[in-house]
């Protein structure tokens, strides 16, 4: 009746080979990043088909094939918790501002959360899909929030953009969207 | 020439430090015995030189310094003074200046008082200590200078971030600095022991103390931590799951483990390799924690920026120590495994069955976090939280809570279930009545409903140890047990009780509009600009009232605008009453009332308030685990203490007997 034995030899070096393996995840993380971000999969192919419903009661949903109506788009994935999402706002606000329609992707939020986020930050959105699995956003091969997707009248995607956009990323955007037109 | 005393001083700190290990581990062997006696004057100079040179950074950061370019980069003149002061530690050089401050003067502290332990252990705990040290002292050196100068001066500096503009916070990262630190003295002492061999009670003895006192400081600062991020973020919420609030929650894990085996192996020299184990394993937590954090390989997607060049550095320390002493522990481990046996059912069954639900949790708060790493270096990409924390987390705290009800009322070696099962009735019955009434209620999710109906019960149980004792002959040690783990229940009960009942309202309201949040009417009285040091706000006046006849109270949140860099926060504003907090959160100008071409008199207000009953008993709870680890900090320093009086007595009267 005794809960303690010599314990097996593996047993002793597990912690150690559990340590080697973090240090072999970190390191592939450290490293890869500066390729990550140059290319994305998804540039130059076409919009994945989703449809998601409203975020916010009253306003209209998401639906992929609206991205193919012959407009260039931005689809922004955001969410309330996320505070670049609060960092970029007024930088969609102008981009919205100059006509561009901005579709929002909001991801693993509440309405109550996201009506008080559009509440303090403004509303730049067209429509709003939730995506409360996550789901979409994994589709698109994104990896967190925020990003924004240039996508050209056709529904294929142009650019991604990863992280929050900054004033000056606003020109560059709107360079995109104008070669999406033609 | 402030900056460059400090610099001085940090380089002389690590060439002491390289003395340190050098003359701590040739003093193990015959031949350098002669260089043991200058290893614990090193360590305490050591310490003296790393608090200087952190003073220096203190002063300039005071005075603005802007040819500092952590100072240009991190601070501004206009700032208030204790702003400034606390923002010679919010960024990453500073913090870790701090960190190897910390960590030397516990060294030195360390090397003034530990004389229990044989002097051989001690020599190897502290050689373990400096070379710890040297690794951060050289990172901060070679690839993170906080004295670096700028050349030119600029005419202002960037600010702080003002969010990191709270009294709260400007001492919570401090806090949780001296738990992490404390831990690397565990470490030391597991490494000291593994060397010289000398696993046992007096080891557990003397690294208990140093535990504790990590652990207390942890647990302030994590509640702390989630008090801040309650009312400064204005989200209403207090615990994210982000990997920051992890990378501070699993050290804390790993040293509740390490505490309670400790106390096995103290009281009956049992879980010895486990012990020297979680030793290793709570400092290395602190470590990652703080790796993952600094390096920014989590967020490394968005903005903050990663360096990898710092990322490699403090990932080959984290590789050298970590990995080292690792296999250390695995070279020697086979030497220590045997301890006492004892029996499942005593109390260190409980208190192993109490370690190995709290690495598990450890071990799903660990994998959470490196999870999207995982997935990356798999080619998906995911991001993981609530929804995967909490049912993972609960499946092991439900049964760890069930023993802690239970574990503190057994005996040691060996036990039975039918003794201490009558005591047990009352928590068990008011269990079950809690669940009835909550059922009866309906509505509650599983998660609530479990922390709602245990709590109460919990709390009960939780105090039986003290009962049939006489309370001024408890010790202290007993005291600190019972309220931490009547803590536990405590702040269980708040948790569940807000996720439960909490009410919140949105609403767009014309001054003079009342609403009605829970119990209390709130009503929207005036919003007025106001005016701070480096910011401009709007201030709501509400005007609150609980239930039918209460007294009318004032709220007043603030919509802040700061101008160095500028920023937009909400001050959010807490009323609290013995049952719950009201939480106030002033938005900006409800659209649509300027298109309407209406007045300002006219204009709508976004306000956003919550009920949250019972929301403060959760740092509350907190608080009193950290104040439960205080007395039993006391307790067993007290104890030490009078040992070593009588120790010295006993020594006095047989000198003068043999006179």
């Amino acid at each position: 009746m005794s809960t303690q034995r010599t314990a097996p030899r593996w047993a002793i070096w597990l912690p150690l080979a559990l340590f080697l393996g973090f240090v072999a995840l970190v390191m592939i993380g450290l490293y890869r990043p500066a390729d990550r971000v140059v290319t994305s999969a998804l540039v130059g192919k076409p919009m994945p088909h989703f449809n998601l419903p409203p975020a916010l009661p009253g306003r209209p949903g998401l639906d992929s094939r609206v991205l193919a109506n012959g407009k260039p788009h931005l689809v922004n994935i955001f969410a309330s918790w996320c505070i670049p999402c609060r960092v970029e706002a007024p930088q969609l606000a102008a981009l919205a501002k100059a006509g561009v329609p901005i579709e929002g992707i909001s991801v693993r939020d509440t309405p109550e959360n996201l009506d008080t986020f559009l509440e303090q930050n403004g509303d730049p959105f067209q429509r709003i899909g939730a995506d409360d699995d996550g789901k979409v956003q994994l589709a698109l091969g994104s990896s967190g929030v925020p990003e924004t997707y240039v996508v050209d009248g056709k529904g294929m995607i142009v650019y991604q953009h990863i992280g929050e956009i900054r004033p000056e990323h606003v020109a560059m955007l709107i360079e995109k969207l104008q070669e999406a037109q033609e | 020439m402030i900056a460059e005393l400090g610099l001085a001083a940090l380089w002389l700190a690590a060439a002491l430090a390289g003395l340190q290990l050098v003359a701590g581990s040739l003093g193990l062997t015959a031949r350098g015995a002669s260089l043991a006696a200058a290893v614990r004057p090193v360590a305490v100079m050591q310490g003296a030189l790393g608090l200087l040179s952190f003073a220096c950074l203190v002063y300039v950061f005071s005075v603005t310094d802007l040819s500092v370019k952590l100072i240009a980069l991190n601070s501004h003149s206009m700032k208030p003074l204790v702003f400034k002061v606390a923002g010679s530690w919010g960024n990453h050089e500073g913090s870790m200046l701090l960190w190897v401050t910390v960590m030397g003067l516990a060294g030195g502290f360390m090397a003034l008082v530990e004389k229990r332990l044989p002097e051989r252990t001690m020599l190897a705990t502290l050689a373990g200590q400096a070379f710890v040290s040297l690794g951060f002292y050289a990172f901060l050196l070679f690839a993170s200078n906080p004295f670096e100068r700028l050349s030119p001066a600029p005419a202002e500096g960037n600010g702080l971030n003002p969010l990191l503009q709270d009294l709260g916070l400007a001492f919570h990262p401090p806090t949780l600095y001296l738990g992490y630190v404390g831990l690397s003295i565990a470490f030391s002492f597991a490494i000291g022991a593994m060397v010289t061999r000398e696993v046992g009670p007096a080891f557990a003895k003397a690294m208990r103390p140093w535990v504790l006192g990590a652990w207390i400081f942890l647990t302030i600062g994590i509640t702390a931590g989630s008090y801040w991020a309650y009312y400064e973020l204005g989200w209403g919420g207090w615990w994210f799951w982000d990997p920051v609030e992890n990378a501070s929650l699993m050290p804390w894990l790993a040293a509740t483990a390490l505490l309670h085996s400790a106390g096995v192996l103290a009281a009956r020299n049992a879980l010895r390799a486990w012990t020297v184990m979680l030793g290793v394993v709570a400092f290395s937590m602190s470590m990652i924690g703080t790796f993952l954090v600094r390096s920014g390989i989590l967020t490394s997607v968005h903005a903050f920026a990663v360096d990898p060049q710092r990322g490699t550095f403090i990932l080959v320390l984290l590789a050298i120590y970590i990995g080292g002493a690792l296999t250390l522990f695995g070279l020697r481990a086979s030497t220590v495994t045997e301890g006492e046996r004892f029996a499942p059912i005593s109390r260190e069954g409980a208190l192993v069955f109490n370690n190995v639900m709290l690495s598990a949790i450890l071990g799903i708060v660990l994998f959470g976090t490196l999870y999207p790493l995982v997935a990356e270096a798999m080619g998906a990409k995911v991001s993981v939280g609530p929804p995967y924390f909490n049912p993972m987390g609960a499946l092991f705290t439900v049964p760890m809570l069930v023993v802690l009800a239970v574990g503190p009322l057994l005996r040691w070696r060996r036990d039975s279930f039918s003794r201490v099962g009558r005591r047990l009735v009352l928590p068990g019955m008011l269990v079950l009545a809690g669940a009835m009434a909550l059922l009866l209620m309906g509505g509650i999710a599983l998660l609530p409903f479990l922390g709602l109906a245990l709590s109460v019960g919990l709390a009960v149980a939780t105090l039986l140890p003290l009962q049939n004792r006489n309370l001024r002959r408890t010790p202290l040690a007993v005291w600190g047990m019972v309220i931490a783990h009547f803590g536990v229940a405590v702040s269980l009960f708040g948790m569940s009780s807000e996720s439960a009942f909490s009410v919140e309202k949105l609403v767009a309201a014309r001054p003079g509009d009342v609403t009605q949040v829970g119990p209390w009417a709130v009503k929207l009285d005036a919003v007025e600009p106001v005016a701070g040091p480096n910011w401009t706000a709007l201030e709501a006046r509400l005007l609150v009232r609980y239930g039918d006849d209460g007294k009318v109270m004032r709220l007043q949140p603030q919509s802040r605008s700061f101008w160095a860099p500028p920023q937009q926060t909400s001050e959010s504003a807490l009323l609290t009453r013995w049952n719950g907090q009201l939480y106030a959160v002033l938005g900006g100008e409800a659209p649509g009332a300027k298109a309407a071409g209406l007045g300002r008199a006219d204009s709508r207000w976004q306000l956003r308030l919550w009920w949250k009953p019972f929301a403060p008993l959760i740092w509350i709870g907190g608080l009193l685990i950290a104040l439960g680890g205080l007395l039993a900090l006391i307790g067993r320093v007290a104890a030490d203490l009078r040992r070593i009086v009588a120790k010295d007595k006993i020594v006095y009267r047989r000198e003068r007997q043999g006179r």
